[in-house]
């Protein structure tokens, strides 16, 4: 770890950009750059040079300013605090950075991750005596309400330990000692580049549970799992993926604003904390940590703040728990490493992103998974990515290097958007992996015959499909009974089933028991159809019989069970079903 | 003071400087041609051999004599309360005959980033008067929101009528309208200087002119002049500034002129890779932030080039700003003003502007039956032209009525027509009497009941 020369000098600024000379450096050193010590991160070794990408504006800087290199790689600080923070891409917390520089963001500023100041009260689980290795738990601090935030083993460490505290500490505390002199904190730092290790990756069988029908029911993710959500703009992927920060059934949520809008990272900084988490009563911000870098923030950054996003993510995964993140988005991510690849003269690869575009998004998605820990539990990351396409070109290299990687695709339609149809998912261009590996989960856990309804709804959607386009041609008049009727239960799939209002308080969250009994309902009202149609009822009659419509409002029912039979109940008399 | 006569190059907009001493990225360069002139240039690239300085005001008649002077400081603009009412150049020197601006502040024209803990999230209707606005994409305080028009649109009348007509309802705030025109013609810049002095609204504007012959690397810089300007005014003086900017086209082009002249690895259609990060520096200083009252709010304007929105330049501009307004040349050619095609215009913070205590209750779902029933009316034209109208059901005839009085009756509106709120959702709920009730399926019937026009009548 010797550094010999950690001090040189400017050589070259550009832009974010700067090169120094007579630096001891190797790559991914972070450095403080001139008087300021603005902060920066070899990304370059020419001959005597290196090449250093600066996380803030460079105004000012000249030839010949004093670079230090701090001879550590970019790391964040793991430990009791982290949950209801708000940070930048490099772990700076905005609250602490608007209490030093006020409502904009100055240059130079530098705020410790974790809060010095705070005690927080901690049970060891070891003794004295006790052998612990990299990853084991060594007791628990009651970080909020509901998570408890256990305290690791930082994961190179191991050793017997001598010593071992109980009581109130700081994060700088040293809360034990290993045999071999080793202090032991409630903190420790981690190198954001590289994956936190663990025992072995667990095939995804669980899925991840977001109360959101068309996801869970149609194009499930497994806890673990990789999924992108497409958009051109305008088509709600912020909506969305908003609402699986709220709703998935995971212990911790790392949200990552990478290169987002300003207003909108502003309204998941207001509402996460008035969100009620709807599992414990308790604000959702309570088990949330958000990575803020809005697009007009440095550059450098941003292509930082997706890997201190999944490190802290990995973190949490350690200790047991699933974790849900959100990268939105990962094309911002990608044209800040175009950015800062033509800064650095690299010669260019598709559409001028750098050559290495495939294999760092492989690597960062890589990072997700369902794991056993270095000390025996399980825990989870599932990483969902959002990616923006230029006019909406899914041929471009962000999006088709995503796909070849994620398992999960859900495709945000603008058509859909302008017909309002939300959430915009497009249901014959999405696709799910996983679907065959949880389907014996939802089996066991939910009912019997949920693969078979799921592929029934999936039939109908396509066969509607292929019939719209006969439709377009002819109109739906010329088309025999029996398909005209296809068309009414597909459109009560779409209009019931799929559109789900995000700002309906009952329709917003809906559980797999409800998401099931809609859908069966469904199928039982196509079945009453065509036993009506047989029975020699017209299919307009069919079509406009009384009851559909309260059907169609009885998601928005605290008590839906009991508006969907009487529903139901009111289709199979007016037809004269039995 | 560090002067060089050493100028080893010149290449389209850059001058390339060799030097012995230091100089500062970002710097404030002046340049003295032999002939006694002056040119402001920035520092672009700096290091121990050669600097790079890209010159604002063009290198016409720069030669190797020429002195090239580091001014140690970074490019600054004077602001001040009385630049109210004041034109200025591009980059920033009054042009109407009026006496020098006396700073009360020199600012960085670079705006720092606004801390997003700092900001308050936009919920504000502001009412523009123009329904396809108001109506169906609510403008919002702290709103970027860019017209996306074409060549021969009537953009920049849309920009003044709203202008003109912006106010947030039931409060006498002040005001406040900074105009920035890049690479706009004489022509344009004289209609809006024109439109100002007539209806009084130069007295509470400040105008940043640079026109289609003025240097276009100066384009670089008017922005975000204007955009200091605007926040001097807004988080000093708590006005409520509107800042419209014309035409971010012309903006763009500079940057890629700049891009091209440095020999950059070229991005798409050879716009520079870091675009997206420049535009987003201009656009990103819109909004609110907590615990001060003034606001600014973007009307940025650019031409799409083609009429292509996946063109790099809305296609980035619609990833930063929240939403667009698409001007259309069809509904143009049809006569219809303003020609706003309500369907790919958006307003990503109108959920939070409208309903109850905003607009009116009725606003969200109004605006939904709206949206899907015009969208299904256009489909169905599609339908129309191949089967005709006579093999369409008496349902689909109305959608199809229903869009052609929907452009005629609800978008269309004076130059001059400053509808309020009420109007517009009045004419709307007219529009959908043409439907059958039951259509109606994404308002509740509590609204129907209190708005719809059939309803009404009955209660009267």
């Amino acid at each position: 770890m010797e550094v010999k020369e950690l001090i040189g000098k400017v050589y070259r600024v550009s832009g974010p950009l700067v090169v120094a000379e007579g630096l001891k450096a190797r790559m991914y050193d972070v450095c403080r750059v001139g008087d300021e010590g603005l902060m920066g991160e070899v990304v370059g070794l020419v001959g005597e040079k290196a090449l250093i990408q600066v996380y803030e504006d460079t105004s000012g800087i000249k030839p010949g300013d004093r670079i230090e290199n701090t001879g550590m790689p970019l790391s964040v600080e793991l430990g009791p605090g982290l949950l209801k923070s708000i940070y930048d891409g490099v772990q700076r917390p905005l609250p602490a950075l608007k209490d030093a520089s006020g409502d904009f963001i100055g240059r130079g500023i530098d705020a410790p991750a974790l809060d010095r100041s705070v005690k927080w009260e901690f049970r060891p689980v070891v003794k004295k005596g006790d052998r612990v290795n990299g990853g084991d738990i060594l007791g628990g601090v009651q970080e909020t309400e509901f998570i408890e935030h256990k305290i690791l083993v930082p994961p190179n460490v191991s050793g017997i330990v001598s010593e071992i505290y109980e009581g109130s500490f700081t994060v700088d505390e040293t809360i034990g000692v290993l045999e071999d002199g080793t202090e032991l904190k409630l903190s420790h730092k981690w190198p954001v580049r590289i994956a936190r290790p663990y025992q072995e990756k667990l095939p995804p069988e669980i899925p991840l549970i977001t109360g959101q029908r068309i996801l869970d029911a149609l194009f499930p993710v497994a806890k673990g799992g990789t999924a992108a959500i497409p958009g051109p703009f305008g088509s709600g992927k912020t909506v969305t993926q908003h609402q699986l920060a709220k709703w998935s059934d995971t212990h911790v949520v790392v949200y990552i604003g990478c290169g987002e809008r300003g207003n909108e990272m502003t309204e998941v900084l207001e509402e996460f904390p008035e969100l009620e988490d709807p599992r414990t009563g308790k604000p959702l911000m309570e088990r949330t940590v958000l990575i803020a870098n809005t697009s007009n923030m440095p550059v450098a950054a941003r292509e930082a703040s997706v890997y201190t996003g999944i490190t802290i993510a990995e973190y949490f995964r350690d200790m047991g728990y699933d974790v849900s993140i959100m990268a939105d988005s990962t094309s911002r991510w990608a044209e800040a490493m175009r950015e800062i690849s033509g800064r650095l003269e690299e010669m260019p690869g598709e559409e001028g992103y750098p050559a290495y575009l495939a294999s760092r998004l492989a690597e960062f998605y890589e990072r997700a998974g369902r794991v056993r820990t270095l000390n025996g539990n399980i825990g989870s990351v599932t990483v969902v990515g959002a990616v923006s396409p230029p006019g909406g070109d899914f041929s471009e290299p962000v999006t088709q290097n995503t796909l070849r990687i994620v398992k999960v695709f859900w495709a945000l339609d603008a058509k859909l958007a302008a017909r309002r149809h939300f959430p915009a998912i497009n249901w014959l261009q999405s696709y799910s992996l996983y679907a065959d590996s949880l389907a014996e989960w939802f089996t066991e856990n939910i009912s019997q015959d949920w693969s078979e309804l799921r592929k029934w709804a999936m039939t109908i959607l396509q066969e509607e499909a292929n019939l719209q386009e006969i439709v377009q041609l002819v109109g739906s008049d010329a088309l025999p009974e029996s398909q005209r009727l296809l068309l009414e239960v597909a459109r009560l799939i779409r209009e019931v089933f799929l559109q789900q209002y995000a700002y309906h308080p009952v329709d917003t969250f809906c559980d797999l028991k409800k998401q099931y009994d809609i859908l069966r309902s469904i199928k039982e009202i196509n079945d009453i159809f065509y036993k009506a149609l047989e029975a020699g009822k017209l299919v307009e009659e069919i079509i406009g019989v009384e009851g559909v419509d309260e059907f169609a409002r009885a998601k928005f029912e605290e008590n839906y069970s009991e508006a969907i039979e009487n529903a139901v109940r009111k289709i199979k008399q007016n037809l004269g079903v039995e | 003071m560090k002067e060089y006569k050493t100028i080893t190059q010149v290449a389209g907009p850059l001058v390339f400087v060799e030097k012995t001493e230091p100089v500062g990225y970002g710097e404030l360069v002046t340049i003295t041609l032999p002939d006694g002139s002056a040119r402001r240039g920035q520092v672009l690239d700096t290091s121990k051999d050669i600097v790079v300085v890209q010159v604002f005001e063009g290198t016409r008649g720069i030669d190797t004599s020429s002195t090239v002077r580091f001014t140690g400081d970074i490019i600054r603009l004077n602001v001040s309360y009385d630049m109210l009412g004041r034109i200025l150049s591009g980059s920033g020197d009054p042009i109407d005959g009026g006496p020098k601006i006396v700073p009360e502040e020199r600012r960085e024209i670079i705006g720092a980033a606004i801390n997003p803990y700092a900001r308050e999230y936009p919920r504000e209707f502001i009412q523009t008067g123009i329904s396809a606005i108001d109506g169906m994409n609510t403008l919002v305080r702290g709103q970027k929101l860019p017209i996306f028009s074409g060549s021969g649109l009537p953009h920049n009348d849309i920009a003044l009528q709203v202008a003109r007509q912006a106010k947030v309802r039931g409060e006498g705030e002040e005001f406040a309208v900074v105009f920035a025109a890049m690479g706009i013609t004489h022509e344009e810049a004289h209609q809006f200087m024109k439109d100002f002095e007539r209806t009084g609204a130069l007295e509470r504007a400040v105008v940043f002119l640079n026109l289609a012959n003025d240097p276009a690397i100066e384009r670089l810089l008017t922005p975000r002049m204007a955009l200091t300007a605007a926040e001097f005014l807004a988080y000093e003086y708590d006005l409520h500034v509107l800042v419209i900017l014309t035409d971010m086209t012309n903006y763009c082009e500079a940057l890629r002129e700049i891009s091209a002249a440095r020999e950059e690895v070229p991005g798409r259609r050879g716009y520079p890779g870091y675009m997206y990060t420049d535009l987003a520096t201009i656009y990103e200083r819109a909004g609110r932030i907590r615990g001060r009252k003034g606001t600014i709010t973007q009307m940025p304007i650019l031409t799409m080039p083609g009429d292509d929105i996946t063109h790099p330049i809305p296609d980035l501009t619609g990833y930063i700003t929240e939403g667009q307004i698409v001007l259309s040349r069809e509904l143009h050619a049809k006569g219809i003003y303003p020609p706003i095609n309500v369907l790919p215009s958006l307003s990503r913070l109108m959920k939070e502007g409208i309903g109850e205590g905003r607009t009116r209750d009725d606003h969200v779902q109004w605006n939904d039956q709206m949206y899907a029933a015009y969208a299904e009316g256009v489909d169905l034209r599609g339908l129309v032209a191949i089967v005709g109208e006579e093999a369409l059901s008496e349902r689909d005839r109305r959608y199809l009525r229903f869009a052609d009085e929907f452009e005629r009756r609800f978008v269309q509106q004076g130059r001059y027509e400053d509808r309020d709120i009420e109007t517009t959702l009045g004419i709307g709920w007219e529009l959908l009497s043409m439907l059958p009730e039951a259509e109606l399926t994404k308002i509740e019937r509590k609204y129907i009941e209190k708005y719809h026009p059939a309803h009404r009548k009955k209660a009267e």
